[in-house]
């Protein structure tokens, strides 16, 4: 008994139309299906962040939203932030400028998180920046190279 | 593939789901998802049908009705958070809404889901029992009415019926210029509370006309503090201390992570800290 439904949505500004079962999570559909593996799944619980994508511009976990719940929008992944293949969003010159990451697997989260966060708040302080990440699991930073670098972009140090 | 196999209904309106509730066996509904995915994945409940309430818009909205502000079920956490309606009416509220989980899970996250999730350490439950809130819920039958007192049935468990669902909730407001405090403690921001407590005073000058005190994350539901004493007298640091020793008789949550004698201690700090934020927001006295 594994009930599919046809989807269309947008990812990254390119239209797909899928058949998606029901009990499929957003993330894994992503991944699986459309082979966008950049977003990430760590505890597929909703605790972690890494899978965060943006569904209509707002952040979201993947991971808490089935594909079908998608139908119609517009999504964005780690994949279509960048500006060419060969530039990197200011978030993630920032990042990697402040050694804001080390095995990468939070990065995809952290950045699709970061990037609302900084069009809700562009002047962020310091403790704006943790709260804003305390949804984001890191296990190798300690955070500060992060928050160093969201103070970057937002203080327009970067781009 | 993480949940189990389901049914999957996604109506539009209330009547069409209310025509599902009526019709069909084991169904959860499926609100902004953010407790009800996880148990899912976790294979925790395996419902046959999810009723999936995301595209009924009519049960998204904000409205000021006299001295009422009724909201929306569907209405996600953001969407208070951003409200300038909220801030300016309930504004406990707006202040509360900023612990609840965080921004990726306020974007999905609903006022009515928090609220049948009831979750012990939940905030927009605290503030629900802190004004005296009322649930409108809806069946085939027609709507009515649960003071939410009376809402919580158990742990986690509102006092609803199969075949209805919660669409609207009801809060009764202060008089303007009221004081008001939310506060939480928490190992992280937007982690479950250990406890929250969220303060409501009016007040002639300094004398105290009317006080609420109400308690999260204490308890299994929200716990309000006897606040008899406080009204009639005139405000000091030393009443609102004598007041926070009310929380000394709590039945407190005893688990692994805190003990009940650790979370009076921490529910008593933060009743003298709210009642005093809450006097000294009051504009004038």
């Amino acid at each position: 008994m594994t009930e599919s439904r046809t989807i269309s949505l947008e990812v990254n500004g390119v239209a797909y139309e899928r058949d998606a079962e029901v009990r499929m999570t957003l993330a894994d559909f992503l991944r699986h299906d459309l082979r966008l593996t950049g977003t990430h799944v760590g505890c597929e619980h909703g605790v972690c962040g890494a899978c965060t994508v943006l569904i209509d511009g707002r952040s979201a976990r993947s991971c808490l939203m089935l594909a079908v719940q998608a139908n119609g929008c517009e999504v964005t992944t780690i994949e279509g932030v960048a500006p060419s293949p060969t530039e990197l969003h200011p978030l993630q010159q920032a990042l990697r400028d402040c050694h804001g990451l080390q095995c990468g697997f939070c990065t995809p989260g952290m950045v699709m998180t970061l990037i609302e966060f900084l069009n809700d708040c562009p002047n962020p302080t310091e403790e704006d920046v943790r709260i804003a990440i305390s949804g984001n699991l890191c296990r190798c930073t300690g955070y500060k190279g992060i928050v160093d670098a969201v103070l970057a972009v937002a203080r327009g140090e970067r781009r | 593939m993480k949940p189990a196999s389901f049914t999957y209904h996604d109506p539009r309106t209330v009547d069409e789901v209310l025509g599902l509730l009526a019709s069909l066996e084991d169904v959860r509904l499926l609100a902004g998802g953010q407790s009800l995915m996880p148990m899912l994945s976790m294979r925790l409940i395996q419902p046959m049908n999810i009723i999936d309430l995301n595209r009924v818009e009519e049960l998204s909205y904000i409205h000021l009705d006299g001295d009422v502000l009724e909201i929306g079920a569907m209405t996600r956490q953001r969407d208070l958070e951003f409200s300038d309606l909220v801030r300016d009416a309930l504004p406990l509220m707006y202040e509360a809404v900023r612990y609840v989980g965080h921004r990726q899970t306020r974007n999905r996250g609903t006022i009515g889901g928090s609220l049948c999730q009831l979750d012990p350490s939940a905030e927009l439950v605290t503030v629900a029992a802190a004004v005296d809130a009322m649930v409108i819920v809806a069946s085939p039958s027609g709507r009515r009415e649960i003071p939410f007192a009376a809402f919580p049935a158990g742990l986690m468990t509102p006092a609803i019926e199969a075949n209805e669902m919660l669409v609207a909730i009801r809060f009764p407001l202060w008089k303007r210029g009221h004081g008001y405090s939310f506060e939480e403690f928490a190992r992280r921001h937007g982690d479950f509370a250990v406890a929250s407590a969220a303060a409501l005073l009016e007040c002639d000058g300094e004398r105290i006309k009317r006080a609420r005190v109400t308690l999260g994350g204490v308890a299994t539901q929200p716990q309000t503090l006897s606040t008899t004493h406080l009204e009639g007298t005139i405000a000091s640091a030393a009443v609102f201390d004598e007041a926070a020793t009310g929380c000394d008789a709590l039945e407190a949550m005893n688990d692994v992570n805190y003990t009940d004698e650790y979370r009076r201690h921490i529910a008593k700090a933060l009743v003298r800290r709210a009642l005093r934020k809450a006097y000294d927001r009051i504009a004038n006295h």
